[in-house]
Formats: C-alpha cells, structure tokens, sequence
C-alpha cells in the first residue's frame, strides 16, 4: 500500500511538474545548442478521472519511447535531435480535445500521441488537421476517426468496426446464443462498439433484445439488469470500460443471471476480477491489437524496469505510436509535419505489437483483434482473430515466433 | 411480478443509501440554511478509508468478516467527522454571514479539493472494495436479495430511528432545532452555538462514512469520483422531501431509489422502445420537477416555514 501510495503521490507529481515545464520559457540557450533541435511530442489522455489508470498507462508508453529515441541520439537535418513529451490531461471530455489540441499547436508540437478515448480524439483530431499536425492515437478504436478523410491521422490500434465483429462472431460461434442483450455506457466508443456488435449478431440471424444504456459513471445497473434478466436472453455484451462493468457483471450474477457475459477493450482488464469478485470467473472479452503480454519481450521489461509497474493495456501501442512519428521524422530527414507526414503514410516499422503499416484511411493494416477469457483471476487470450479468421492464441505465438521478421513475443507471464 | 418485487428490492436498496446520504444534506441546511456541495466527497472518504482499513484487516488477520467491516465502519466514521468538523472550520464558518453564494461556491472548491487528495494517496485506478461478507444470495418469490442489500436497508432504517432519537430526545438535539429556529436567539439562551452546528456537520460526516462503506460493498467498488454523482443524486431526493426536514430526506431517497428502478424497468416496456433505460435519470429528474411545481417546498416542507 505504502509504495504504491508514494508511486501515486510520484506520479502525480510528475504530472505536475511537466505541467509546469511547459508553461516556462525555453531554458537558456547551452554552448552546444546551436547543434541541437528539439522536437516536441504531444500526448494526450485523461490522467484523472475513472479511467486515468489507463491513461497513465499510454503516457508511460509514449514516454518510454521518447527516452530510447533519446538515448539514441538521432540526427536530422545534421543536427543532433533531443525529443520532449509535452503530456496534458484530456478528462476523458469531448470539449477538452480541441482545447489541448490548440494548446499543443502553440506549442508547436512536431506530432502528437493520442488521444486515448474515441470522443475525445475525433473533435481534437480536425484541430490538429487544420494545423497540419500528424495523430496517432494508439487506442482510440471509434471508426469514424478515420473516416473523416482527414489526412493527418492515423491509428495503430484496430478499430471497431473490426473489434464489434470480432468479439461478436466469437459469441455466435462458441455460445450459439439464440437471443443477445446488449447494453453500453452512451459514450462514442461503447455505443459503436454495442452497433457494430448488433450488427453482426443481427446478420447472423441471432435476435438482439432492445438496447439498454447507462452512463460513464454509472455503478448501479440492478435495474436494466432486472429487466434484461426477465426477457431470458442466452448472452449479454457491454460496451463500456472495465470501471462500469465490474458492478454490472456482479451484480448480473447476483441477479440469478448465469449466461455468458461479454465485453469490448474497455473492460478487458485484470481490474475486472478486483471489481466483480468471483463474478468475474469466466467472462470473455475482446481486444483492438495483441495482448499486452504479446508485445516485444524488450518492451515488456523497459516498461517494467522504468515504470515499476506492468503495462496495462495500450502502453505498446502508445509506444509504437511514438516510434513511428520518429521514425518516419528519420526517414525525411524533418521534423517539420508538412514535410514527414507523407513518411508517416507509407512508413513500415516493426513494433513492440508487430508490423506497422497505414492504409489509405490511416488505419493499421491487418490489425489483430484478441478474444480473452477470465480464468482464475487473470484475462487469458483464447484466440486471435485476424482478418476474419480465428487462430488459437498458442498457434499465433508459435508462428509469430517461427517468423523472423515478426518482433521477438513471449509467451504470457502467469504470476 | 417477480420482476416488479426485484426492482422494487433494487430501488429500496438504492433509495435507503440516498437517503442517510440525504439526511447529512437536509440536517446542514436546516441549521445554517448552507447546501454542503462537498457532502458526497465525505461519503468517498468513508470509502476509501474503509476500503484501507478492510482490506488491511482481512489481508493481515483472521477475524470474522462481520467484525472486519464493522472495525472498517468504525475507523470511517472518525476520519469522516474528522473532514466534516475541518470542512465546517475552514470552508464555512467563516462566511457564516456572507451571501449566500459564497459559501456554496467554497462547497463546491471544497469537494474538488477533497477528491484530488483521494486521488493523490489512494490513486486514479477504480478500487476494488474488499468483499468479505459472503455474497450469500436469498430467493424471494422469484426475485433475489443478497445479505449486503439486506444489512444495507436494515442500517439505514436504524440510523434513521437513531438520528430520529438524538434530534428529538436528547439536549443536543434540543439545542439542534433551537438553532435551526433562530442562531441568534439560541446564542441568547445559551446554546453554544458554534458548537452545535459543528456538532451537526459532524454527526452528518458519521452518516455520510456509513453510506460510503454500504455503497463500496453493494458495488464493490471505491473510486475518488463516486461522491459527485451520489451527492447530487442524495441532495435531489433531500429536495423532493422538503430539505431541511429529517423525515422528508428519508422520505425522499427511498422515492427518489424506487423511481429510479422502478423508471429504468419499465419506461421501455410503455413506450414501445422509443425511450430505453438511459432515460432512467431523465425519468427520475422529471418525478423532481413534478412535485417541486406543485410543491414548491418539497413533499413533507421545508423547516424554515417554522420560523415564520
């Protein structure tokens, strides 16, 4: 308890002082600076508030990687590059998006990561294209961000669209459920998530009972449970985040109702088995990407040995959203957006969660969706569903491992 | 009709935390006429502290869990008359005689800054609230309580009995509704009267430390957001039953929690689906502004009409 209270009281410190390093004036001029460039990097996500856990987590990832980009000392343009993360709070609030995406551009960020929630990142994101400034979120799954023909945005996480069919057909496969409830939080990311869900139960001939809703906040779910328990449906999906749907599926169970319950990324999380308790035995749940515990080996124990915590679930991809906007600064030899943000678009790198490539839209080609299962306490992956298919999660380490151009994976870490 | 006994079982529970909730709300504003914006953030600390000291406990010895929550409740309620007694000290007393807006918007500082030091020692992440008690489920003509929705209704309705007790039967109690009546004239007859409204804001924090215990084991959940939304919602339903008036607060949660299933449950079944279950606060909001059209002091009145 102690330690981690002095983490939190640390980390919120950190916080604070980045926020204030921002606000000061560049520091005086060193003797070597007329060699040196510093590129800024904006990150985004809401670092208080019910899922300030998870931002935390991406901001780790974005910061880890700015530290190796670093120590590596990279040249562009003959000068040596020293990188800063500019990290801002968000509050998970739609209006707070383009707020802080002005204030980036004040800034003058070369790039940004983020933001974490689809409703956020979509306002934000035509902000930032008005400015001309590359996005790369590496957990907003929402469709629509890319849709918006926006030219600056890109993800390296799946989508929806991907995620809703994945977890769907999943259900409709292994649990042949003849009628499914489905219930979300009201927000951009679990009401698309519920649609696309719906939408793929529905072609599959399986009947969907009216949608339910609550909200971000809501911890009390007895009643839409009880109604729901009375039309006697065989499956039950949320989408909202883990934080929302630990109380629902305790108090679904002690309701009486025994049928499977399943969920998107946002409550695919180890906190489900401390929220729910022994209800949480046995849910299935569904994730944009590969498992956190799939990520690179190397990701794995930097995150570890800087952060001493274990990543949680978008750090990798934060990480690699990072990499990328690097990477493709590299390749242009520029930090200027105009002039690496065609880099960005054709870029292929190979990142802690796999191969990097952007389509037309600036979505992850071939993104990988995992389905998990919660057993003894711990989400395991069952399978990896990718481009339509279902590969058992053993199989897909096996031939990940077998590839040698895939990074190195390992295997889950059972604690 | 097993669904209706389930919701009306769901709504009791609900309704009996708003209304100890409501009850910290309504006692405030009866004394000093002040509406304690930072009252749900109390109930957050009576959370959190509960959830420290449970989770310590059953980590670290073998007592039964009864006793483990019941010394959890305990350690609550000092920390929580603790923040009430220094939210009372350096957030109102001093603008006891501003307007009116003043001291609201010191309320509404004062919860921001109660929930930013929560999250500083007891972090961001959702906490899962100790479940010791055995989540044993009983069957009722179809529908199903479980003992933590029991315990929680019976506390309730005993807290009430008791507060109901210590208002009416007891000096301080005396001294409570002399100065709900007229601060001055109390003062004149002795009635300390800094005392007693401390006193009230005290025995309000117990109650609130108590509602934060039932909220984090129903739920099993403790975050350092979960006191605006119960806060709001407890003071709406001290407002439905006349705030400033003990038995209107009660009156007013268990309403307020039965509407509320009760809306969920049902406004989809009638209006054909055009209005789902995220209407439910709607529907809730609605039964307020209903009642306060008609009577504008609330169900059962306000106390201030006695000073008249």
């Amino acid at each position: 308890m102690n330690e981690s209270r002095i983490l939190a009281i640390g980390s919120a410190l950190v916080v604070v002082l980045s926020g204030c390093g921002k606000n000061e004036p560049a520091p005086a001029p060193k003797a070597d600076a007329a060699q040196e460039l510093i590129v800024k990097i904006g990150h985004a996500a809401p670092l208080t508030g019910g899922i300030a856990h998870l931002g935390k987590d991406n901001e780790n990832g974005a910061r880890l990687a700015i530290e190796e980009a670093n120590a590596r000392n990279i040249v562009i343009d003959g000068k040596k590059v020293k990188f800063e993360l500019l990290a801002e709070d968000d509050e998970e609030k739609p209006d707070r998006g383009p707020i802080i995406a002005q204030k980036f551009i004040d800034a003058k960020v070369a790039g940004v990561v983020g933001h974490l929630n689809s409703g956020v990142s979509i306002p934000a994101s035509t902000v930032y294209a008005q400015a001309g400034i590359p996005m790369v979120t590496g957990s907003s799954t929402n469709p629509k961000l890319t849709e918006q023909g926006l030219k600056n945005v890109f993800r390296t996480v799946g989508r929806d669209d991907q995620q809703g069919p994945a977890i769907a057909s999943y259900l409709a496969t292994e649990y042949k459920p003849k009628l499914v409830a489905v219930i979300d939080d009201a927000t951009a990311y679990g009401e698309g998530l519920g649609n696309e869900v719906e939408k793929t139960l529905t072609a599959a001939g399986i009947k969907v009972l009216p949608r339910e809703k609550g909200s971000k906040d809501t911890r009390d779910w007895k009643a839409v449970l009880t109604k729901i328990k009375g039309k006697k449906p065989d499956a039950v999906f949320y989408g909202g985040m883990d934080a929302t749907a630990g109380p629902l599926l305790k108090q679904g169970r002690e309701l009486g109702i025994k049928v499977v319950f399943a969920f998107g990324d946002g409550a695919c999380t180890n906190t489900m088995k401390d929220l729910a308790g022994d209800a949480a035995e046995g849910f299935v749940c569904s994730q944009a990407g590969i498992p956190v515990q799939a990520a690179s080996s190397k990701f794995l124990a930097d995150y570890k040995a800087k952060f001493n915590a274990e990543p949680i679930q978008y750090s990798p991809f934060t990480y690699d959203s990072t990499h990328v906007l690097i990477a493709a600064m590299q390749k242009a030899n520029s930090a200027d957006p105009a002039k690496y943000l065609p880099e960005l678009a054709k870029i292929s790198h190979n990142g802690a969660s796999g191969k990097i490539e952007f389509d037309e839209k600036g979505d992850r080609k071939n993104a990988e969706m995992t389905i998990f299962m919660m057993k003894n306490g711990k989400i395991e992956p069952l399978a990896i569903i990718k481009g339509g298919a279902s590969v058992k999660y053993e199989d897909f380490i096996k031939s990940a491992a077998a590839t040698p151009a895939a990074p190195a994976v390992t295997a889950p870490e059972k604690k | 009709m097993e669904i209706f006994l389930q919701q009306l079982i769901n709504g009791l529970t609900l309704g009996s935390v708003y209304a100890v909730v409501a009850l910290g709300y309504t006692m405030v504003y009866g004394i000093i006429q002040l509406i304690n914006f930072a009252h749900g953030e109390v109930v957050m600390i009576g959370a959190m502290v509960a959830f420290s000291v449970i989770g310590w406990l059953a980590a670290n010895t073998a007592l039964p869990p009864l006793v483990i929550v019941l010394i959890g409740t305990l350690a609550a309620i000092p920390a929580c008359v603790g923040v009430g007694y220094a939210l009372e000290i350096f957030a109102y007393r001093r603008l006891r005689h501003a307007p009116r807006l003043a001291p609201l918007i010191t309320a509404i500082g004062a919860s921001i800054v109660l929930q930013q030091v929560a999250m500083m020692i007891w972090s961001r992440n959702p906490l899962g609230f100790p479940q010791i008690i055995p989540n044993t489920v009983y069957h009722l003509e179809g529908a199903t309580i479980t003992l933590v929705q029991i315990a929680i209704i019976v506390t309730s309705v005993l807290l009430m009995v008791g507060l109901t007790l210590v208002v009416y039967r007891t000096r301080l109690g005396v001294a409570m509704r002399a100065t709900s009546q007229n601060a001055h004239i109390a003062g004149l007859m002795g009635v300390n009267v800094n005392q007693i409204i401390a006193a009230t804001f005290m025995i309000g924090a117990a109650l609130a430390a108590v509602a934060g215990v039932m909220v984090g084991s129903y739920y099993g959940i403790a975050h350092y957001t979960m006191g605006s939304l119960l806060g709001l919602k407890a003071f709406c339903a001290a407002v439905l039953g006349g705030i400033g008036n003990l038995a209107g607060a009660m009156l007013g949660g268990m309403l307020l929690g039965i509407v509320e299933a009760l809306g969920a449950g049902y406004i989809g079944d009638f209006t054909n689906n055009v209005f789902g279950s995220n209407y439910q606060d709607v529907f809730a909001f609605l039964v307020l502004i209903g009642v306060l059209v008609f009577r504008p002091s609330g169900l059962l009145g306000e106390r201030i009409g006695e000073r008249a």
